[in-house]
C-alpha cells in the first residue's frame, strides 16, 4: 500500500520493509491516490468542513488508506482547522484507526466474552504457536496482520473471526490455521 | 447572583451561585488536596482527590467541578474520604517513576505536598515501572514522561489561556501520555510559542526550564488566574 | 406523507401483500449473512420464478428472528394458516437448499431442514421490541407501515400535546434499557422543563438547540440486542426518537452507532433516507408543522463512548472522555444544550406504548420493572440467540426451558449478566425474578441485556481477570482510580491466577475494588470491580484456593 501524498508536501518514502509489487502504472496509480484524497475531502465537504467532522473524516480516510500516516493527519488537520495535537489525540484513542500499515491480509478474533468462552482465547494461544503471530503482529513477509476485538455482536457463532472483512463463526483451531498459513504464503 | 447558604462540614457558609464548592470552601479557610485543578483553568474533575459527600446524594462529587446549591450539606474530611485520598496518591506514585531524589522540583512539587498532606509513608500497591521518555529538545524547555501524573494542566492551559494548543493526550488508559503536535519532539512542534505557560501550570518536575536549579524551579502559578482575569474580565489583579 | 397517505399507503401495502399465498422469510441479520443467508434469499427468488410462482410466492429477507444458533433461518408462511399454528421454520439453510425449500411450499414441509417451532424458545417469549424483526424487510418503508408504522407518530403529533405524550410514558413504568434503568418518562420530562442557554457551542450549521440521541454503542461484549434490532427495524427507533423530539421539544437528533456494525449503521441511513423521502424526518413532518431530522454518527472503537457525557464529546469530535456529572446531559449535554440520551431498545418501545397505552404496558412485568427486556443468551447453551421476555421471568425458564439447557456433558455454575459491569449469578438464584432490583441484590445489574451461561469447567478467578482486562484495555484515562486502578486490580487479578498471591494481595483487592467503585468519574470505572465483588461473593473459595498460604514462599 503506497504511503498518500498531501497536496503541497511530497510523498514520503515508503515504510521500509519487503518490496511491495507495484499493481498499477504511475499514471493511473497517482489516480488511485488522487480518489482516496477525494474520498477524503467528499467527507469533509459533506460536514461543511467542521471541526466536529473530524472522527468521521478518520473514518473514511482509514477505510481508504488502510491506516492514518502523518501526512494524512497534517491534511485533515489543515482542511478542518484543528490543532495537530487535538487530531492525533483523537485519531489515537480510538480502536478502529491506526497509524501503521496492516499487513495485506488482515484477521481481526473477537475476544469478547462469549466468544472468549468459547474458546477465542486459546485459539489466539493457537495462533502463536503455529504461526508465530501476536495480537496487532504482521507477517514478516507483510502479508497476513493478526488482530483483536472485542465483540462483533455475533455472539451466537462464538468464536467468531472477521478475515479481510468477512464475518466467520464457530471456527475450529485447525481449520483456521491452515487457511491463515495459506493467506500469509499468499505471494499474489 | 443570589448568594447560597450551605454548610462545610458543619460550618455554616454564605457563597455566590456560581461558586463551586472548592470555592466556597477555599474562602472559608478549608482546605483540601488537589492536583488537576488550578485557578485560571476549565477544571475537569480528574484526579479524583477533591472528592467531598454530600447529604442526599449517593455518589461523591469533587469539589472543583460541582456548584454549590442551597441547602447543601457537604463534608470534605470524614475518614472514607481521608482513605481514599491517600489510596489515590498511592495509585499516582505507582504509576510513573517518581524519583524525587534527582528532580528539579524537589521540595516545590504540588504531588510531593499532596502525598504529604494524606499522610502517604508507603505505596501498597506494585510499581509499574513504565519504560518513559525524556524530550530535551526544545531549546528552553524539557518534559520528563516519568514525573508526569496526566493531570492535563498543560494540554488545558496550551488550550484555554495560549491559544496555541500544542499539548494534547495520545492513547488511553495507563498507556496514555501527553504529546506536542503530531507526537514530535517538544523542539521540532511548530505550534509552540516558547511562552513557558506549561512550565508554570505543570504541579511537578515533569515540564521544567532546562539548565535550572532546583531552587530556581519554584513555579509562579497565580500568573495564569491573573491572565485568565485579564482576558475574560479585563481585570488585572495582581 | 400525511396520515390520509399513511392509511392509504398501509392499504395498499397490505392489499399487496394479500395476493401471496406464501411469504417466504429469509433472515439478513449480520450472523445469517456471514453463513450465506443473501445467497439463500437469491436463490429462492430464482428458483421460484423459474417455476412461475412468483407471482403467489414472496420471498422477504428480514432481520433476526432470534434463533440464531440455528441460522441461517428461513421461515415459510401459508397465508390461510391457522393463527395460533407456528410457521414452517427451516434452519441451517444452505445455498443449495434453496430448490427444496421452494419446491416444498404448498405442499408437506421438508422436513430434513425443519426446525422445531414448538419449543419454549419460540413459544414463551414476549415480542414487543423484536415484534417486527423476522417479520418485515429492514429496507422497506412500506413494510414497516403495513405493519403499523408511524401510527404513534401520527397520533403523538395529531392528537396528543407534548406534555400528554412525557405522561404517557411515566406511566407506562418504562425504564432504560441500556443498563442503568432510570425512569424514561422522568428523563424525557427533565428534558423538556431545560431551557437551552444563550451561548451554546452549537455549529453554525444547526439551528436545533435541543436534541435527542439514540445511544447505539452496545459495547458489552457478548450483546447484541441492539445490533439486531437497528438491523432488523430501523424504521421503529426512528419513530420513536422522532416521538421524542416533539415531546421535549429537540430539533435534531443523532443515531450514534457503534463502527463495528457496519450493516446496522446501512440499515439506518437508508430508513433515515427512505423516511425523509416519505415526509417523515425533515421538515413539517406528515404535515404537522413539526421540524426533526437525524444523522448518523459513527462510533471508532472505544467502549466508554457507550456512557452518555463520552458519547456526547465524541459527536462534538473529539476523544471521547466524560464528564463530571452534574450538570447532567438532561440539562447540559451536546454543545452545552439540553440533550436527551436514550438506548436503542428503550426508543423501539416508545412507538408501542404510545400506540397502545401506557396501561398495556404497565400489564406486562413486576411492579417496579414493566414491559419486556431483550437479552442475548450465549455461552454454554443450546440455544444462543436473542429473546424477548416479560420482566419478572425466572432465569431457570430463560436458561433451560427457553434457551434449551446446557450442551450435553455440561453442568450449570453461574450466569454472567451486565457485560464487564455486571456480575456472576450461581445456581441458587436460578428461580430468582428477573427485574432490575432482584439483579441488583444479588450483586449484578441488569446491564444493555448480554446474558452469558458459564459451564463448571469456568475458572470465576479468569472470568475475573478477563472482564478486569477489558476496563484497563477501554480506560479512557482521565481518571486517577480508574486508569490505575483498573491496571493494579488486573495485576492482582493475575498474581492470584497465576499462584504468586497472598491473603494480603487478596484483601488490597478487595479494598481497591471499593475505591474504585466508589472514586472513579463514570460508570466504567465505577462499575469495573463489579465482576471482582460478584464472584469473591459467590465463589471465594476459588480465590482462596489459589493463594500461597502463610509459611510458603510468599514472593
Amino acid at each position: 500500500m503506497t504511503a498518500p501524498a498531501g497536496p503541497t508536501r511530497p510523498a514520503p518514502a515508503p515504510p521500509a520493509g519487503p518490496p511491495r509489487p507495484s499493481t498499477a502504472a504511475p499514471a493511473a496509480a497517482s489516480a488511485a491516490v488522487d480518489k482516496r484524497l477525494k474520498l477524503v475531502e467528499a467527507t469533509m465537504r459533506r460536514h461543511g468542513f467542521r471541526g466536529n467532522a473530524l472522527i468521521e473524516t478518520l473514518h473514511t480516510a482509514q477505510e481508504a488508506y488502510g491506516f492514518l500516516d502523518d501526512d494524512l493527519l497534517r491534511l485533515v488537520a489543515r482542511t478542518l482547522k484543528l490543532p495537530l495535537s487535538k487530531v492525533y489525540g483523537v485519531a489515537t484513542f480510538y480502536n478502529l484507526f491506526t497509524l501503521k500499515p496492516a499487513g495485506k491480509h488482515a484477521c481481526v478474533v473477537c475476544l469478547g466474552t462469549a466468544c472468549y468462552i468459547k474458546g477465542s482465547g486459546r485459539l489466539m494461544d493457537t495462533l502463536h504457536k503455529e504461526l508465530g503471530l501476536k495480537a496487532g503482529g504482521t507477517t514478516a513477509n507483510g502479508h497476513l496482520s493478526l488482530l483483536t476485538a472485542r465483540c462483533f455482536g455475533s455472539c451466537a457463532m462464538a468464536p467468531a473471526a472477521v478475515i479481510d472483512g468477512e464475518i466467520s463463526g464457530k471456527i475450529v483451531p485447525d481449520a483456521l490455521v491452515a487457511r491463515l498459513r495459506k493467506l500469509a504464503e499468499d505471494a499474489s | 447572583m443570589s448568594a447560597k447558604t450551605l454548610t462545610i462540614n458543619g460550618k455554616p457558609i454564605s457563597a455566590r451561585e456560581d461558586e463551586t464548592i472548592l470555592e466556597a470552601a477555599r474562602d472559608a479557610g478549608i482546605v483540601m488536596p488537589t492536583l488537576c485543578h488550578l485557578d485560571g483553568l476549565t477544571d475537569i474533575g480528574a484526579c479524583r482527590l477533591c472528592l467531598v459527600e454530600v447529604t442526599g446524594i449517593s455518589k461523591l462529587l469533587p469539589a472543583c467541578a460541582t456548584r454549590v446549591a442551597e441547602g447543601m450539606e457537604v463534608r470534605t474530611d470524614t475518614e472514607q474520604l481521608r482513605k481514599y485520598r491517600r489510596m489515590t496518591v498511592e495509585l499516582l506514585f505507582s504509576e510513573r517513576n517518581h524519583v524525587c531524589a534527582g528532580c528539579v522540583a524537589n521540595s516545590h512539587c504540588e504531588l510531593q505536598d499532596v502525598g504529604i498532606a494524606v499522610g502517604m509513608d508507603h505505596v501498597r500497591y506494585d510499581y509499574l515501572f513504565p519504560k518513559l521518555e525524556v524530550d530535551l529538545t526544545h531549546p528552553q524547555f524539557g518534559m520528563d514522561q516519568n514525573r508526569c501524573i496526566l493531570c492535563a494542566r498543560c494540554v488545558r492551559v496550551c488550550d484555554e489561556i495560549e491559544g496555541a494548543h500544542t499539548w494534547d493526550i495520545f492513547g488511553r488508559g495507563v498507556k496514555a501520555h501527553v504529546i506536542t503536535d503530531l507526537n514530535q519532539p517538544w523542539g521540532e512542534s511548530l505550534s509552540c510559542t516558547s511562552c513557558g505557560k506549561c512550565v508554570m501550570a505543570c504541579p511537578t518536575g515533569a515540564i521544567f526550564k532546562l539548565g535550572s536549579t532546583v531552587e530556581e524551579s519554584v513555579k509562579d502559578r497565580s500568573k495564569l488566574a491573573f491572565l485568565k482575569n485579564a482576558r475574560d474580565k479585563k481585570q488585572w489583579v495582581m | 406523507m400525511t396520515p390520509e397517505e399513511l392509511d392509504r399507503t398501509q392499504e395498499r401495502e397490505l392489499a399487496d401483500d394479500a395476493k401471496y399465498e406464501h411469504q417466504v422469510h429469509v433472515c439478513v441479520g449480520t450472523a445469517c449473512v456471514a453463513l450465506g443467508s443473501a445467497t439463500v434469499a437469491k436463490n429462492l427468488e430464482a428458483e421460484i420464478k423459474a417455476s412461475g410462482r412468483d407471482g403467489k410466492v414472496k420471498v422477504r429477507c428480514v432481520g433476526c428472528p432470534g434463533l440464531c444458533a440455528l441460522g441461517p433461518l428461513v421461515e415459510v408462511e401459508a397465508k390461510d394458516k391457522p393463527e395460533d399454528e407456528p410457521a414452517t421454520l427451516y434452519q441451517y439453510v444452505k445455498p443449495e437448499d434453496a430448490r427444496e425449500i421452494a419446491e416444498s411450499i404448498g405442499g408437506a414441509p421438508a422436513s430434513r431442514l425443519q426446525a422445531d417451532t414448538r419449543q419454549p424458545f419460540f413459544t414463551r417469549q414476549t415480542k414487543i421490541v423484536l415484534e417486527n424483526c423476522g417479520r418485515i424487510d429492514p429496507e422497506r418503508i412500506e413494510d414497516y407501515i403495513a405493519a403499523g408504522g408511524y401510527r404513534a407518530l401520527e397520533k403523538a403529533l395529531f392528537e396528543m400535546q407534548p406534555q400528554e405524550v412525557i405522561d404517557e410514558i411515566s406511566k407506562s413504568g418504562l425504564r432504560g434499557r441500556g443498563g442503568a434503568g432510570f425512569p424514561t418518562g422522568l428523563k424525557w420530562a427533565t428534558v423538556a422543563k431545560s431551557n437551552s442557554p444563550a451561548v451554546t457551542r452549537v455549529p453554525d450549521d444547526i439551528l436545533a438547540r435541543k436534541f435527542v440521541i439514540c445511544n447505539g454503542d452496545e459495547g458489552d461484549p457478548g450483546a447484541f440486542m441492539d445490533r439486531s434490532t437497528m438491523e432488523g427495524d430501523p424504521f421503529r427507533i426512528i419513530e420513536g426518537m422522532v416521538v421524542a423530539g416533539y415531546a421535549v421539544g429537540a430539533g435534531k437528533g443523532y443515531v450514534y452507532v457503534r463502527a463495528e456494525y457496519p450493516l446496522a449503521v446501512k440499515r439506518l441511513r437508508s430508513a433515515i433516507r427512505q423516511a425523509q423521502r416519505s415526509g417523515m424526518l425533515g421538515a413539517t413532518i406528515m404535515g404537522s408543522g413539526f421540524n426533526f431530522d437525524i444523522d448518523v454518527r459513527l462510533g471508532a472503537g472505544a467502549f466508554v463512548c457507550g456512557e452518555e457525557t463520552s458519547l456526547i464529546a465524541s459527536i462534538e469530535g473529539g476523544r471521547g472522555t466524560p464528564r463530571p456529572r452534574p450538570p447532567f446531559p438532561a440539562e447540559s449535554g451536546l454543545w452545552g444544550c439540553p440533550t436527551l440520551i436514550n438506548n436503542v431498545e428503550t426508543l423501539a418501545n416508545i412507538a408501542p406504548i404510545i400506540s397502545r397505552g401506557a396501561a398495556w404496558f404497565a400489564g406486562i412485568g413486576t411492579e417496579k420493572s414493566k414491559g419486556t427486556k431483550v437479552f442475548a443468551l450465549t455461552g454454554q447453551v443450546n440455544n444462543t440467540g436473542l429473546i424477548e421476555v416479560p420482566m419478572g421471568i425466572s432465569l431457570r425458564e430463560i436458561v433451560f426451558d427457553i434457551g434449551g439447557g446446557l450442551p450435553e456433558g455440561r453442568n450449570f455454575k453461574a450466569v454472567q449478566t451486565g457485560g464487564p459491569s455486571g456480575g456472576c449469578i450461581p445456581a441458587q438464584y436460578l428461580d430468582m425474578k428477573v427485574d432490575y432490583e432482584s439483579l441488583a441484590q444479588v450483586g449484578s445489574i441488569m446491564g444493555s441485556g448480554g446474558m452469558i451461561v458459564m459451564d463448571d469447567q469456568t475458572d470465576m478467578v479468569e472470568i475475573a481477570r478477563f472482564f478486569m482486562e477489558f476496563c484497563m484495555e477501554e480506560s479512557c484515562g482521565k481518571c486517577v482510580p480508574c486508569r490505575v486502578g483498573t491496571a493494579q486490580m488486573h495485576g492482582l487479578l493475575t498474581r492470584i491466577s497465576e499462584g504468586k498471591a497472598t491473603q494480603a494481595h487478596l484483601d488490597t483487592l478487595t479494598e481497591l475494588c471499593d475505591m474504585v467503585r466508589r472514586t472513579s468519574l463514570c460508570g466504567l470505572g465505577q462499575s469495573a470491580p463489579n465482576p471482582v465483588l460478584s464472584t469473591l461473593r459467590y465463589f471465594k473459595s476459588e480465590y482462596e484456593d489459589k493463594l500461597v498460604k502463610d509459611g510458603q514462599n510468599e514472593r
